[in-house]
């Protein structure tokens, strides 16, 4: 599946500082029984988002009024840990974010992102501790420049934090690539491969 | 020329590397694919649109698990969009030519449960599946990882994978672990130690000879929670404990073909000198049963523990990340774990739902009763395993003594079927995830091992069952 590139992305930005959201609190496992990798998006962070009768929980961060329309996401360590679920990643984009700012991810969430246009970005602990002051100072004005291609998050207000990304996973999100069509290029390689192992057991 | 010593997870990698990519990530072959109903139906959609076939349909191996109920299984199911899943993967195990072990097959079961008791899981083997708990099997040897659903797609039309080289540690367990302490106590104790990062971004291979003196299945559970601790896998050498559990099952290398396996096998383990990029050790002598206490697996105490103080810790983070899970969990610092009175209890799950984990909560179970007020389920971790422990009367035990015996799923490890607890409900689980909601929105869980959840089933509250008279094997 081909995606649209990922190569610079300005908006909004909304924050949820909490260390090890896990992706079981992004998409609660009562909404994985779809057989489409749409529809996600209205139960993103659902019991967060819901009390139990169903009615929004405004003490929520993502249910502030400043916070809709947010495009960028500002989150707390090791972001999406626990179950590979894709559906997480799923909700998010369908919510509308187009990149998380975070000082860590898990590994497979991180994976995920990449393979859905979503862009992980990993920034020092004291960076994002600022952006969480100045998106609160925003009062939903806050916004920031993602730029994957400079590798560089900047504001109106002289923020810029350099990071780094996996270059694999950095050139599929700039160039939108359809990965499996890539790997199927290799097929004689990996015809090889199987041949040169025999049996293919290792 | 002399090679650099290699470690085992470097050795498993080598040999599987197809081709190196220009950005730095290798395309990796996967030998053993396994597949389930909650996230493969997008995968196969999408081979589907993209006119793909399953490349190669002998290495992938499909089960139902997550969704499927675990008490009457006549059809239909009482869940409709359930049984829209496990209908897709049947119509897609079909279409593309995949081997399913469906409801009615004696070997459903779940999945990285089956994968080992039907020898498909082998050393030096690399194993993918879409879900997180694929680790399970790098109990073998065997480099073992969750992915995503698009990866699951990826898998499935090139039998390939693209990744980057992770990272090694070596947990090393020294020491000899007291009865009453079981592989469960020793992965929670490391997860307490490391946190719930603290294995990001690395391969754990678990080494020491606390490691070696455990059985095939408590390696499981091990390596099962390597994901708890952020790892990208867990790994144990292959050795005589290994070969002795796979010699004869199923799906396992016969005749010629095992003596020539097990001498490759025997290849594996890391060489002498071979270099990891961090090492932690555990002296386990000093490990008692572990419990959770809190809304992380590394939010973790020994079973004389008390809950902690949130003004304790650190971090404003974690002072913080303390306070709500104390709140989700109606917890108040200081209260003493022992004697905290449950509802429920839950016995099963990939973690600890194989028949060594049944029989050592039987041995706890064996002539008493469940506690008034508390609901107790055992899930057998698959029908094979459910067979076995009636065979040998297990389910007569439980039953006796008011456990309910119920057929083999994921069920109440996270509740995605009818298994699920009520808000407010506290339970005592040995699944692997004390996420806030996981077993159910609102339920409150505490992980432990399967003598610990019995003793708390009969008790009614949690208990340290090492104070009772109990055989333990």
């Amino acid at each position: 599946m081909s995606l649209t590139p990922f190569v610079r992305h300005v908006g909004k930005c909304a924050a949820l500082p909490r260390a090890n959201v896990d992706t079981d609190q992004i998409i609660p496992k009562q909404f994985l029984k779809r057989v489409e990798r749409t529809g996600f998006g209205p139960a993103l962070f659902h019991d967060w988002r819901f009390r139990p009768d169903g009615s929004a929980n405004p003490d929520f961060e993502l249910n502030q009024p400043e916070a809709a329309g947010a495009t960028i996401l500002i989150a707390g360590a090791n972001f999406g840990c626990g179950s590979s679920r894709e559906h997480a990643v799923w909700a998010l984009a369908e919510y509308g974010f187009r990149a998380i700012l975070a000082p860590s991810f898990a590994d497979i969430f991180g994976a995920n992102c990449g393979q859905n246009g979503v862009a992980p970005v990993r920034l020092s602990g004291d960076t994002i501790d600022e952006l969480v002051r100045r998106c609160r100072a925003g009062h939903g004005a806050y916004r920031v420049s993602v730029d994957l291609e400079a590798q560089r998050v900047t504001d109106d207000a002289g923020l810029v934090a350099g990071f780094t990304m996996d270059p694999y996973r950095r050139e599929m999100l700039l160039r939108g690539l359809d990965q499996i069509g890539l790997t199927l290029l290799e097929e004689p390689r990996i015809a090889a491969f199987e041949g040169g192992r025999g049996g293919g057991r290792a | 020329m002399t090679r650099a010593p290699r470690t085992l997870f470097d050795k498993v990698w080598d040999a599987h590397v197809v081709h190196r990519l220009p950005e730095g990530p290798a395309l990796l072959y996967v030998d053993l694919h396994l597949v389930h109903e909650v996230t493969s139906p997008q995968a196969f959609d999408g081979l589907r649109r993209a006119g793909r076939k399953v490349r190669r349909p002998e290495r992938t191996v499909a089960t139902v698990d997550h969704n499927v109920p675990t008490g009457d299984r006549s059809l239909p199911l009482d869940d409709p969009i359930a049984a829209t899943q496990l209908d897709a993967l049947a119509v897609n195990a079909r279409a593309f030519g995949v081997e399913l072990f469906d409801l009615a097959s004696p070997q459903q079961g779940i999945v990285h449960v089956i994968g080992p008791e039907l020898g498909l899981t082998q050393p030096g083997m690399v194993v993918v599946c879409g879900d997180s708990h694929t680790s399970t099997h790098g109990a073998f040897g065997a480099f073992a990882l969750g992915i995503g659903t698009s990866e699951v797609e990826h898998v499935l039309a090139t039998q390939c994978l693209v990744m980057s080289k992770p990272l090694t540690m070596e947990a090393r367990f020294t020491g000899r672990r007291s009865p009453g302490v079981t592989a469960k106590d020793l992965i929670l104790a490391l997860i307490g130690r490391i946190g719930t990062a603290g294995a990001t971004g690395h391969v754990l291979e678990y080494t020491g000879e606390a490691i070696g003196a455990l059985s095939m299945e408590e390696r499981m559970t091990v390596c099962n929670m390597s994901i708890e601790a952020g790892a990208r896998a867990g790994m144990i050498a292959p050795d005589e404990t290994t070969f002795t559990y796979l010699e004869g099952r199923p799906r396992a290398p016969h005749n010629r073909d095992w003596g020539r396996s097990v001498a490759a096998w025997r290849q594996l383990a890391s060489d002498p000198g071979a270099k990891y990029d961090r090492r932690v050790d555990l002296d386990v002598t000093a490990v008692g049963p572990q419990v959770t206490w809190g809304t992380s697996p590394g939010m973790v105490t020994d079973i004389k523990g008390y809950v902690p103080n949130p003004a304790d810790f650190p971090t404003a983070e974690e002072r913080q990340a303390v306070e709500r899970a104390l709140a989700y969990m109606a917890l108040t610092p200081g209260t003493p774990l022992a004697g905290l009175p449950i509802e429920r209890v839950f016995v099963g799950s990939c973690t600890n739902g194989r028949i060594e984990d049944l029989r050592e909560a039987a041995q706890v179970a064996r002539g008493r009763r469940v506690a008034d007020g508390v609901r107790a389920m055992v899930v057998p971790g698959s029908q094979r395993v459910k067979a076995q422990g009636e065979r040998e009367g297990l389910d007569r035990i439980f039953q006796e003594a008011g456990f309910e015996w119920r057929n083999a799923g994921c069920s109440l490890c996270l509740g995605m079927n009818a298994d699920v607890l009520r808000r407010g409900e506290r339970c005592a689980s040995t699944s692997n995830r004390n996420f806030e909601g996981r077993q159910g929105a609102g339920g409150r869980t505490h992980l432990m091992s399967p003598a610990m959840a019995a003793a708390a089933a009969v008790a009614g509250r949690l208990v340290d069952v090492r104070e009772w008279e109990v055989e333990f094997a």
